[in-house]
């Protein structure tokens, strides 16, 4: 990933901060520049709630190179209680402890790091509550 | 009036025993853990570093102060093991708090007593009036080579403070510092882990420089230990906190809340204010605490801290550090250690 594209997705990864359409009031997140519900193109910012559960998910055996100290780990979508879906990766826990159903919270992480000397990209992970 | 407005604390999920890294090393885990007085440890999971940590803890800080994190205008993080050479870590934990862009910001560095270095800029930035709020962060994901004394006690886990002039957690009562170049321990750039001067780390070092802090800032203040609820001392392991705390006048009793280093290790930089969040969280309005800080170099911040009543109403609003301590904890077994804390040489 680019400098630039990491730079311009840092507020919504670090602050988990989406949108609402000032039209139909549809939450989005990630943010869009037209709403997918009624093709408004002004919003306010949304702060996603910190908690939500967990939809389904997937434990991932064969993933980059970056997770590889990771592996098995698990990959999921998370509901959030405004209805906002959000696809990422549960930590702190073994495969064994997932289930659909289960509540989580969001934590700032290391998403990925480009080398032992590249740049470093934070953002947001689940963790089982 | 100048003091912590809001203060908050992480610890990673992740364990180990201390007999799981003994035996590793064929040594007896019975003599370690007595000599240390130290059981198990806090590992960061493999996308935890000192931002990571920082911002959480600040997080925490921030549910407790209550404030509009606009308002904020410094941010100094203490750490020894910043995961950037050049790239501030402050940056990314201001931004990610929302405290960004009216702000000031800077990374420190003073062995384990980052933390209370960050402290005293922001308190005094703070009293000078040229701020309305900071926030200093100390933290660390403590670097100790594979089979070495440190590796029994590094660990990871932080500690934020807010501090303002209004609606006060803790007052600042007074401060003293006391420093000298005493080579007890050290990290030369590009090295991966610390070296330390072995008993050289205690009596000239430790010791001397905790008990003259200590001392001044009683002297300063015109105080006894007795006159003290809680005291909180830099905790390299079990048992210097606690000669130290009873050198100085102090009963084990006053430092039981903060002597938190036999079940998380020492967490570098952010030890003892963590020790200070645990003693914050077990208080009563009136409470009078002493902390005193270590950093190899060498030298020791002391702080005199009076809680206020409004102690009651923040101490629910975060986490606090003893469900931290006993609540979703993961052990880890040696190798697995070892991968997380990447002592395994790898393909690029």
């Amino acid at each position: 990933m680019s400098s630039p594209k990491i730079w311009r997705q840092r507020i919504e990864r670090y602050r988990l901060l989406g949108q609402k359409c000032k039209d139909c009031g549809k939450v989005l997140f990630p943010k869009r520049l037209v709403c997918s519900e009624c093709g408004g193109r002004e919003f306010d910012k949304e702060p996603m709630p910190e908690v939500g559960k967990i939809i389904t998910y997937t434990t991932v055996y064969f993933g980059p190179k970056f997770l590889e100290q990771d592996i098995p780990y698990i990959l999921a979508i998370i509901e959030l209680k405004n209805g906002v879906r959000i696809t990422t990766q549960v930590v702190d826990t073994e495969p064994k402890e997932v289930k659909a159903g289960k509540e989580v919270k969001f934590v700032f992480r290391k998403l990925k790091d480009e080398g032992k000397t590249g740049v470093i990209i934070y953002g947001y992970k689940a963790q089982l509550c | 009036m100048v003091g912590i407005v809001g203060y908050g604390s992480y610890l990673p999920r992740y364990r180990i025993k201390v007999e799981d890294i003994a035996n590793q090393w064929g040594r007896d885990p019975d003599v370690i853990k007595k000599g240390l007085l130290v059981n198990e440890k806090t590992v960061p999971g493999t996308d935890e570093d000192t931002i990571t940590i920082s911002v959480e803890a600040g997080r925490n800080a921030l549910k407790r102060a209550g404030i509009n994190p606009k308002l904020i205008g410094s941010v100094y993080v203490g750490s020894e093991s910043h995961p950037y050479a050049v790239k501030p870590s402050g940056t990314v934990v201001a931004e990610a708090l929302g405290i960004t862009p009216e702000v000031h910001i800077a990374d420190f560095e003073f062995a384990c007593k980052a933390g209370t270095e960050a402290m005293w800029v922001v308190y005094n930035e703070v009293k000078s009036g040229e701020l309305q709020y900071g926030l200093a962060i100390g933290t660390d994901t403590s670097q100790g080579a594979p089979g070495g004394a440190l590796e029994y006690t590094a660990s990871a886990g932080g500690t934020a403070f807010i501090f303002g002039k209004e609606n006060l957690v803790a007052e600042v009562i007074e401060t003293y510092s006391y420093t000298t170049d005493t080579p007890d321990f050290w990290r030369r750039e590009g090295a991966y882990y610390p070296r330390h001067g072995g008993r050289f780390t205690g009596e000239p070092a430790y010791f001397k420089h905790v008990y003259n802090a200590g001392i001044g800032v009683l002297k300063k203040a015109n105080l006894k230990p007795q006159d003290f609820t809680y005291a909180v001392f830099h905790m390299p392991n079990g048992k210097f906190p606690q000669t130290i705390g009873k050198k100085l006048g102090f009963t084990k009793k006053q430092l039981v809340p903060g002597w938190i280093v036999p079940y998380m290790g020492n967490t570098y930089s952010g030890s003892s204010p963590t020790g200070l969040s645990a003693t914050f969280d077990v208080s009563k309005p009136g409470d009078l605490i002493l902390i005193v800080s270590f950093g190899s170099g060498a030298g020791s911040d002391a702080f005199v801290f009076k809680v206020t009543e409004r102690i009651d109403e923040v101490r629910d609003l975060a986490p606090k550090l003893k469900e931290m301590l006993d609540e979703n904890k993961i052990y880890l077994d040696y190798g697995k250690y070892a991968k997380f804390r990447e002592k395994i040489i790898m393909n690029e």
